[in-house]
């Protein structure tokens, strides 16, 4: 029993499939418990992020009070909203009111199986990835139609109806915007086309450009298309209607409290990820850092696998350089000390990746070259990932929320006449061109 | 169906168990095991006979949803995955989301005081009963027709093979093409249609 585990487990290093395409389930049981955890401390992270964000953006200081920055308090605000009452309304339908916030959640946690982190570092492969993530990223709009209608009450009703038919609105124009890039993985003398997440990406370095700048300017338009209906989808500001907080009190999960409506804030921003993670593959080229094909060979490879350590090395040096700003008041000891010994700790992760990409800098078939590969494809999606995070809290802080009259005629009138456009488009120019 | 011709794996036993260590990387292997189709099965009754018994109508909207997916998941089984994800994306994620639209505006109270099965329901299952034999009956006869295990269909083709059945291959036209044309008119009609009835001025 313990040799085979062990076995399965060594077995599989250096496998070039994905877990769940190998057949090895151990690995892709540790696959996603670590998607799991990485999923749970980002959403943590953006927490404070976007705390802080809003507030450099509105001329404020945003959480200064607990750690250094406020950097302890999205594990204040976790720990406040665990220790919380938990409040059922009487008149709350309870089962649905329970099982509410898991369906967001299950459906928004399922699409990682497929998410493509690289060439290996997915769960699984399915053959109809892409068909897969955009069908369960859907499903999430079930848990905010059942927690708006189990709260028994007129807002969170009102929230959830504008929910559902906002949802079905912007999924068609997703879907268009999507099948559009679909198209460009079978065109030009690559062949067969592809729904598979990690095919589409291999298709983009196969083809040597990113299907953004594919057919110029059809890619940018469904990207673009694709790009306001994720923000649509997720219900972020400025879509932000089925919790529009000055008319609805807080949407659909105004009766929520507690560990409940922090699990529907982990669902919104594990979907947010979600759905940046699919943009990013089809359009932006997934885990290929830039001009793959230009700047390829040992020497750009190496420089490309300092990045990672290039970025810990950043951080920490904002710390250190927050250490030293610290005001030199006793009440701050404590403050300064933990910062300080934050920043170690970035400046040591930051020595760990630079080890690893020196160990691993010959292409051979090392387990350090292996690893040194993984974190330079992770790194590389993470950050395409990161720049849509932001562009999240951008948009928030920027543009106020859409009227429901006009949302409906931006998604029908506007959005939907030109993803079919561009999708007719791409198919003339897709066959002519080939 | 049985669950016989679906699962190769119910004459292996083992197989569950080994599946688990068992690290040979064979793609092919099916790592479906009879305890998958028996749980989806299952989980698809239940819920099929909660749509019809519950009392509230989003209580029966929630449980046609799992019906819905449970049955994504036997297409997932029969290595149908594309099916399976048009039937998650199409059935649960979109019809069933206009459903409980329609259904929150209705008044709940109202309707669950009203009687919920009109008298005719032996008529209805007597019919039920009549189908449930004929189904059994075209089993037991046409046993000679199912293959005794499950024949290997290669996953990884399935959505190539679907497109080449509905569209055709390069130069030739699909088996199905044509179908396929005349039933996206009628839907296309049937939208139009739609748009024209709600609307009074064009």
């Amino acid at each position: 029993m313990l040799t085979s585990t062990i076995n399965a487990f060594t077995s599989y290093l250096g496998s070039p499939l994905p877990p769940g395409n190998a057949g090895n389930q151990l690995w892709a049981l540790i696959y996603v418990l670590i998607i799991f955890a990485g999923v749970a401390v980002v959403v943590l992270c953006m927490n404070w992020i976007e705390r802080k964000a809003l507030a450099h953006f509105q001329i404020r200081l945003g959480p200064m009070r607990v750690g250094p920055h406020g950097l302890l308090q999205p594990i204040a605000d976790a720990l406040k909203l665990m220790l919380k009452e938990d409040i059922i309304p009487d008149e709350a339908d309870k089962l649905v009111f329970w099982v509410a916030p898991l369906i967001g959640l299950v459906a928004a946690f399922t699409v990682y199986t497929v998410i493509p982190f690289g060439p290996s570092q997915a769960v699984s492969d399915m053959n109809i990835g892409i068909l897969f993530m955009l069908g369960v990223s859907s499903l999430g709009v079930l848990g905010i139609v059942t927690a708006g209608w189990a709260s028994n009450s007129h807002y969170p009703l009102i929230g959830a109806l504008r929910s559902s038919a906002q949802m079905v609105s912007y999924e068609v124009a997703m879907g268009l915007a999507v099948v559009s890039a679909i198209l460009m993985t079978s065109l030009n003398r690559t062949g067969t086309g592809t729904l598979s997440m990690i095919g589409i990406v291999q298709a983009q370095q196969q083809q040597g450009i990113w299907f953004l700048f594919k057919f110029f300017p059809l890619g940018l338009i469904a990207f673009v298309i694709f790009a306001i209906a994720m923000v649509a989808e997720t219900n972020r500001s400025p879509f932000d209607l089925a919790e529009a907080e000055s008319e609805l009190t807080a949407g659909f999960h105004t009766e929520y409290s507690g560990l409940r409506w922090s699990l529907f804030m982990l669902a919104e921003y594990a979907a947010m990820i979600a759905v940046s993670a699919i943009a990013v593959t089809l359009w932006l080229g997934g885990w290929l850092h830039p001009f793959p094909n230009a700047l390829n060979g040992p020497a750009w490879e190496f420089i490309f696998s300092l990045f990672p350590g290039l970025t810990f090395g950043a951080l920490a040096l904002f710390a250190v350089i927050g250490t030293v700003r610290m005001p030199s008041h006793s009440f701050f000891r404590i403050q300064r000390a933990g910062l300080a010994v934050f920043a170690l700790l970035l400046a040591f992760i930051a020595l760990l990746l630079f080890v690893i990409a020196i160990l691993g800098r010959n292409p051979d078939a090392s387990i350090a070259a292996r690893f040194r590969e993984g974190i330079d494809y992770v790194y590389w999606f993470m950050l395409k990932v990161a720049i849509f995070m932001y562009l999240f809290i951008w948009y928030r802080a920027t543009w106020p929320r859409y009227r429901f009259d006009q949302l409906m005629k931006v998604g029908w009138k506007v959005m939907l006449p030109i993803s079919l456009g561009v999708l007719i488009l791409t198919a003339i120019v897709g066959v002519f061109v080939s | 169906m049985n669950p016989a011709l679906v699962i190769p794996a119910l004459a292996h036993p083992s197989r569950m168990a080994a599946a688990f260590i068992d690290s040979a990387p064979n793609p092919a292997a099916p790592i479906a095991t009879p305890w998958f189709f028996y749980g989806l099965a299952a989980a698809a009754v239940i819920s099929g006979l909660l749509v019809i018994t519950r009392r509230n109508a989003v209580h029966s909207a929630l449980s046609l949803i799992v019906t819905l997916l449970s049955v994504a998941g036997l297409y997932l089984m029969l290595y149908a995955p594309f099916v399976a994800g048009v039937q998650i994306i199409v059935y649960a994620g979109g019809i069933m989301v206009l459903f409980l639209f329609v259904i929150m505006l209705v008044n709940i109270e109202r309707v669950s005081k009203e009687r919920q099965f009109n008298r005719i329901w032996p008529v209805g299952l007597l019919a039920s009963c009549a189908l449930l034999a004929l189904f059994m009956s075209a089993i037991q006869k046409g046993k000679s027709l199912f293959l005794d295990r499950m024949v290997q269909l290669p996953e990884g083709t399935n959505t190539q093979q679907i497109a080449a059945a509905l569209y055709g291959e390069t130069g030739k036209m699909g088996q199905y093409t044509f179908a396929f044309e005349i039933a996206s008119l009628l839907l296309l009609v049937a939208i139009l249609g739609a748009v024209i009835m709600t609307k009074k001025k064009i």
